[in-house]
């Protein structure tokens, strides 16, 4: 669900964070509005206030690790974890993690990809949640949560800062809650 | 990232699956302040030890940061990756170890807040784990710097070596300003050719690199060297054997 609908709604950080925003078109091919959130992490406040408001929801909740959907999950991910005191485990392209992996297949537009994880990074009933900067079908972050369901792992939440139209009134994937806490960003005027 | 291929080839048969850290000496230049205030004086970590086992009470005896051995023995050695005499340094357990993870960036921080930094530079990607934590504590912006065709928009590049070819990062034109005071993370330091490569990106637009951080150096791949008038700045030192 989107934060705004959930106890945030008029909360000025959100606006800053989605202001932080760039919008480039026709990336990474014609038609398609590539929401770039490289400005946001060059923008110290919003930044702050993205990871402000993921600590302040997770905090509370027993969460024992936070995975990061590579890539610019990394950029999210880490940050929260060291502040509600949770493990952080990377979710990677395949042949990236050294050692016993396990691996997870997801559609793209078309074809196929894979994500990995180690083994042993997860352990049985622990409580997570997925980060990644953005959801549009859900694709990646499903084979997110088969991964961890795989080990035994109990996904709370899956956690976006930009959710695509597809998402908009779907509170759960896979079965598992979504919070995302901007719409895409429109084209700048100029 | 890594760029560990190189001439980095075991003769000897791979040690068991040990960790074999020792503690860095170091006697570092302090970081030079951008206004007319006295440099601060940062000399960390006095004397190296080189057994694993006396690592914290040796730590302790010398007035060593005391955290340094916890995070030395969180890193996971896994031999013959990506490619066989490879002993590839993983930091996803040190990611794991919420204790060493947190004391990472401690480090970082306590070295960087106050000094002027307004950017820190991440290479793709386990410098994505490490910079932005450190960015958000120190107050400065992140810079992702990354292969090629990730980053949208208009983007500058630096070609750098490889031990077959070459490869490219980028980073996004106006991301960093002229005059910006940089520092830049990896989780590793190995023949230096990517941090190279980030340095001379960074400075090509008037950014002035105050240093170079790493969680781990192998410093018989002489990374330093590459990296010109930058500081490097390491946690950890690793070998071979």
């Amino acid at each position: 669900m989107f934060a705004a609908e959930n106890g945030l709604k008029g909360d000025p950080r959100l606006e800053a964070i989605s202001a932080a925003i760039r919008v480039v078109p026709d990336f990474p091919k014609k038609g398609i509005m590539f929401q770039d959130i490289t400005t946001l992490l060059l923008d110290h406040k919003a930044f702050k206030h993205t990871i402000d408001i993921f600590v302040d929801r997770y905090k509370d909740m027993h969460i024992s690790l936070v995975a990061g959907v590579e890539a610019r999950g990394f950029m999210f991910g880490p940050s929260t974890a060291l502040a509600i005191g949770a493990k952080f485990v990377p979710l990677r392209k395949p042949g990236k993690l050294p050692g016993k992996v396990i691996s997870e297949s997801y559609e793209l537009e078309y074809g196929h990809d894979r994500l990995e994880m180690h083994v042993g990074a997860v352990e049985p009933r622990e409580r997570v949640i997925i980060i990644d900067d953005l959801v549009a079908t859900g694709g990646t972050l499903s084979a997110a949560i088969s991964l961890m369901e795989s080990q035994g792992a109990e996904v709370v939440e899956c956690a976006c800062v930009i959710g695509l139209p597809e998402v908009k009134g779907q509170h759960k994937l896979k079965g598992k809650p979504l919070y995302v806490l901007v719409e895409p960003s429109g084209l700048d005027e100029f | 990232m890594q760029s560990i291929v190189s001439s980095y080839h075991l003769c000897l048969p791979p040690p068991p699956p040990v960790l074999r850290h020792r503690l860095i000496c170091q006697s570092l230049p302090p970081i030079r302040l951008p206004s007319r205030r006295s440099p601060t004086s940062l000399r960390l970590f006095p004397c190296a030890v080189s057994r694993e086992s006396e690592m914290a009470a040796a730590a302790k005896e010398d007035g060593q940061d005391p955290r340094i051995p916890k995070i030395a023995s969180s890193i996971r050695v896994i031999p013959d990756f990506p490619k066989p005499g490879i002993m590839f340094q993983d930091i996803t357990t040190l990611l794991l170890d919420t204790e060493a993870f947190k004391d990472t960036i401690d480090i970082f921080v306590e070295r960087y807040k106050g000094k002027g930094i307004s950017v820190v530079a991440g290479v793709e990607a386990r410098g994505f784990i490490f910079g932005p934590p450190i960015a958000l504590a120190i107050g400065a912006k992140f810079v992702p710097m990354r292969k090629p065709k990730k980053l949208p928009g208009k983007v500058i590049s630096e070609e750098y070596s490889l031990e077959y070819g070459t490869d490219k990062i980028e980073m996004h034109v106006g991301a960093v300003e002229p005059g910006e005071r940089a520092i830049i993370i990896d989780d590793l330091i190995a023949t230096g050719g990517t941090l190279a490569a980030a340095i001379r990106l960074l400075e090509r637009v008037g950014v002035k690199i105050v240093e170079c951080a790493c969680v781990i150096e192998l410093p018989e791949l002489n990374g330093r060297e590459k990296l010109g008038e930058a500081p490097l700045f390491i946690l950890v030192t690793s070998d071979a054997a």
